[in-house]
């Protein structure tokens, strides 16, 4: 059983959708004892990064820090990529888990933000998450902030600057993209998150 | 490299898309359900549906149909009309819809553009704005085109994108369903003023209309209906046209 955590941001039905769509079992929550009991982890997200404060010292927040050590595949979308870097200039006062390092920051005024629509990934090698899927293939984007290019980086994106467009360590992954609005591509990714 | 998108618009009126000329005339083109998949196969990067009826329509028949279409589309989708109020939009993310668009009530209350994208972020939040040329310079219009506002279009833009607008979906009346070619002139004034996305929509005919906006215009995006419902042209072969005349899109798809 997959757990898509509800912490009151965003749209979390288009991830279950597409998860239904790939016959995944899922569950929406945001009761802590769920998370803990759930195979794997999908902390979705989308909007502002101060929505992330409900998982600060709550028990919710907590399940997700344990869910995370405990070696359960874990994959944050947008905004619940970001929450797995230290912070964000977003909304400073809000810390992220800090599983990757570096501080999400706002592109630069060379071009238009928020970055919108779609735009090719440069796929290092041996992402798990991003087995079979082509180099340059396009992934949908909407967000104006961005984490750094780090060690973890599976994947990263050229908008003004190159920034991180995938994440893996462990069990931990995260996309900067909407898989489930990227089309077959995005379905080929999730499909990936549920056979690790 | 981002991509430019180009948008299908299904046009809704009573649960079924329809298509019209400058908003009038309007025929019958389907199930939108069925027809937002069946662009999402061809080639479309995003959907638009828009309930033209909405303003004094029944709003089950649109949460219905939402609904139908957010599950088993995979691209972006976006839903506008009769979206007064912050509860409206909430019904309709609730529904499945990825982004709202809002015209008439934006414009009667730019504050609910901040109110929708605080809860939902600015990503969510598509200002549509209708213009008509009017004594050389644009004028917005509200209601579905029938009512004019006195005010400027580029001026409108660049109020919405402040009040926290995610992108300005930006229709040329005079052009609307025309096959005309876009209103570049339009277009580009409005992407220079502001600085978030600014998808182009009325006047599509052929795939020489899309570089144009794109080069001309400086679009963002492009939006067409009528000529993607009846089969006068097929978006992965536009985007192959696009492709070949230097336009970045999502090509192959």
């Amino acid at each position: 059983m997959i757990a898509i955590v509800d912490y009151g941001a965003g749209n979390l039905d288009s991830v279950k959708k597409a998860l239904d769509h790939l016959g995944a079992g899922v569950v929406v929550t945001s009761q802590p004892e769920s998370v803990a009991a759930a195979d794997k982890v999908v902390l979705p997200g989308v909007g502002h990064f101060s929505s992330l404060r409900s998982l600060g010292s709550t028990s919710l927040g907590e399940a997700l820090q344990q869910a995370a050590a405990s070696g359960k595949p874990f994959l944050g979308i947008c905004l619940g990529m970001q929450w797995l870097f230290d912070g964000s200039e977003e909304c400073i006062e809000i810390a992220g888990a800090g599983i990757f390092p570096g501080k999400c920051r706002r592109f630069p005024c060379s071009v238009k933000s928020p970055h919108v629509g779609w735009n090719s990934l440069a796929i290092w090698e041996g992402s798990r998450l991003l087995r079979g899927v082509a180099q340059d293939s396009f992934v949908y984007y909407t967000h104006s902030f961005h984490a750094p290019v780090v060690a973890g980086t599976a994947a990263a994106t050229e908008y003004g600057l190159e920034f991180t467009a995938a994440v893996e360590h462990d069990n931990i992954f995260g996309v900067q993209f909407h898989p489930e609005k990227s089309g077959d591509v995005g379905l080929a990714i999730l499909k990936n998150f549920c056979e690790v | 490299m981002l991509t430019k998108r180009i948008i299908a618009c299904l046009d809704m009126d009573g649960g079924r898309v329809v298509k019209g000329v400058r908003f009038k005339n309007l025929r019958d083109a389907g199930d939108p359900a069925e027809c937002a998949t069946a662009h999402a196969r061809n080639g479309a990067d995003e959907i638009v549906l828009l309930d033209i009826t909405a303003t004094s329509g029944n709003r089950y028949t649109l949460l219905d149909a939402i609904c139908k279409t957010a599950r088993s589309l995979f691209v972006p989708f976006t839903v506008g009309g009769g979206i007064r109020q912050l509860d409206d939009a909430a019904a309709v993310f609730d529904a499945g819809a990825d982004k709202i668009a809002i015209n008439s009530a934006a414009v009667r209350d730019p504050a609910l553009i901040g109110k929708i994208a605080r809860r939902f972020g600015s990503q969510a939040v598509v200002v549509a704005i209708d213009a008509r040329k009017v004594d050389g310079s644009f004028e917005v219009f509200i209601a579905g085109g029938r009512v004019p506002t006195g005010r400027d279009a580029i001026q409108w833009a660049r109020e919405a994108a402040a009040c926290g607008a995610g992108e300005i979906l930006l229709t040329s009346m005079d052009r609307d369903g025309t096959q005309s070619g876009f209103d570049c002139h339009l277009v580009r004034a409005v992407a220079e003023a502001v600085s978030i996305p600014v998808i182009a929509s009325g006047g599509a005919g052929s795939a020489r209309d899309f570089v144009e906006v794109f080069h001309d215009g400086c679009a963002d995006a492009a939006l067409a209906a009528s000529i993607f419902h009846f089969g006068i042209e097929n978006i992965a072969e536009l985007k192959r046209e696009l492709h070949d005349a230097g336009v970045p899109v999502r090509w192959p798809c």
